[in-house]
């Protein structure tokens, strides 16, 4: 009996101190943490880890980073589980705004999609001027693709293509066309193993550790302009929405020390993002 | 096939570095997965234990149920937890979504069934062998489940730490519930993850075989807790 109580007693004081643990890491930043729904171009690049530190020092504002794919990120705001939204799909946001569960779209900085494949290219893609062109000659080729099929940003983008080059690629599902159903990394990680074509934001590819054979194979066409916004969500939507904390990381990025920050982050020597906040707000 | 050869290099340098990230990682799995498997094992030992003892219409049916539940995906687990404390969800006044409490909680629930039906299992087959006894001392249902409980403590000890293997190892809950923010939710598998999706597959699978170590070590350390206790049995 005594052994019992000793272990019971053991075990309770386990359990105390793991609650007492895991409420200490929650209520250690109590003060003000704002959810940021981004999306995975984003947070691979490791542009947060280069602008939130300092976000923090000039604000005293944690932001924590859930990072989605933007089809994803706009319903954990739709759902309210996020203050601000960091997305690159204008249409999908111009619907979050007009559906009233976001503010107001904020345009934040640029990259652009390129479209990579392997070397030896069967396609005959390299150098292309027109990107739905050169998407066009893989489905006439019917040359492995691997598309986000998640309603991502980039999966947006590439479905906007598809219409543009007339074809219907999900004829084509299962045999060339390869929807991942995955981020851009695990897609990329994917089309590396299949010698695929793949649609790619600028970041990722340029952070991107696992190569292989692909290669850059079509860039510049205006057409694949991948512009972010910021969106904080609406109070009258969410309640529950930490606005001032949003307001004052949106204020931030936008400001002219945020915006040289982003334009500072570099991978391998090579700009990631743009910011055009300045420029843009003429044209949005 | 480099990755193979370069990640046991890569782990070690991370066993002996031991940068103060990893080491916070690595502190929130064990934190997080401890506290389920405490949960889970306070909840499903008893549970399992009342399931074989006591004799109830439908019991076949929560037995079997049990077994099942054992297959839960871990996804599936985070999606539910994930809609009932989002916001627009029942529990959403709690503000636990991102948070470690609620990997616990998600842990928790994905490997309760596991402990249970385990625990079933173990003590039905020694009810079977002191039934008879049992009866013939006249012990009511609730001092059996007791009895058999510690006298099964040595199996049902790897029924826990299977519980806790489970817990340590899943992904697909914890992503969900957690989001893998960095320095508050992430642990060692969406660590694994995250870096396979940045296409550093030496450096995940690295951390992979860290994570075994961890493993091995706790089991290793289970076991010798184990073989003392009997020692001091004997």
């Amino acid at each position: 009996m005594k052994k019992s109580t000793a272990a019971a007693l053991a075990a309770s004081r386990i359990l105390a101190s793991a609650i007492a643990l895991s409420a200490s890491m929650l209520h250690a930043d109590e003060t003000g943490f704002i959810i940021v729904a981004s999306t995975t171009s984003t947070q691979n690049s490791g542009l947060f880890d280069h602008l939130l530190p300092e976000f923090q020092a000039a604000t005293g504002i944690e932001a924590r980073v859930v990072a989605l794919g933007t089809g994803a990120a706009l319903a954990y705001g739709e759902r309210c589980d996020a203050d601000v939204v960091m997305v690159h799909a204008p249409a999908l946001e111009r619907e979050f705004v007009e559906n009233g569960y976001g503010l107001e779209r904020i345009a934040l900085m640029h990259n652009d999609f390129v479209i990579v494949g392997p070397r030896n290219d069967p396609a005959g893609i390299r150098g292309a001027d027109s990107a739905a062109g050169a998407i066009a000659a893989v489905g006439s080729k019917r040359a492995p693709f691997v598309s986000r099929g998640d309603r991502s940003g980039t999966h947006t983008k590439e479905l906007a293509l598809w219409r543009e080059s007339g074809l219907d690629p999900t004829r084509g599902a299962g045999a060339w066309y390869v929807e991942s159903g995955s981020g851009m990394g695990q897609s990329l990680n994917m089309a590396r193993a299949m010698d695929a074509y793949i649609l790619v934001d600028r970041g990722t590819w340029l952070s991107f550790g696992n190569r292989g054979g692909l290669q850059l194979l079509v860039e510049g066409d205006p057409a694949l302009f991948n512009p972010y916004s910021v969106i904080a969500i609406d109070p009258e939507h969410c309640p529950n929405v930490r606005l001032e904390q949003a307001q004052a990381f949106i204020d931030w990025l936008v400001s002219e020390t945020g915006q040289e920050a982003i334009g500072r982050f570099r991978v391998a020597g090579q700009p990631l993002f743009i910011p055009h906040h300045q420029q843009r707000r003429a044209v949005e | 096939m480099d990755e193979f050869r370069q990640a046991p290099a890569i782990a070690l340098e991370l066993l002996i570095t031991l940068e103060p990230e990893l080491l916070a990682i690595i502190g929130l799995s064990l934190t997080v997965s401890l506290a389920a498997t405490l949960l889970a094992a306070l909840i499903g030992l008893p549970l399992g234990a009342a399931v074989a003892v006591y004799r109830f219409p439908g019991r076949s049916v929560i037995a079997a149920l049990l077994n099942a539940m054992m297959g839960l995906p871990p996804v599936v687990v985070g999606l539910g937890v994930y809609l009932m404390l989002s916001r627009a969800g029942p529990l959403g006044e709690l503000g636990l979504l991102f948070t470690p409490e609620a990997m616990v909680i998600a842990q928790c629930l994905l490997i309760t069934p596991l402990i249970a039906a385990l625990t079933r299992q173990t003590i039905a087959d020694l009810d079977r062998s002191y039934r008879e006894q049992l009866q013939v001392l006249n012990t009511s249902q609730p001092v059996m489940v007791t009895t058999l409980l510690r006298d099964a403590w040595l199996s049902l000890t790897t029924a826990v730490l299977a519980g806790f293997g489970r817990a340590v190892a899943e992904v697909g809950a914890v992503i969900i519930v957690g989001g893998n923010i960095k320095g508050v939710t992430r642990v060692m598998t969406t660590t694994i993850a995250l870096e396979t999706s940045k296409g550093n597959l030496a450096l995940a699978m690295a951390l992979g075989l860290v994570l075994l170590a961890i493993a091995i070590s706790i089991n290793l350390l289970a076991g010798m807790l184990q073989q003392a206790a009997i020692r001091r049995h004997a």
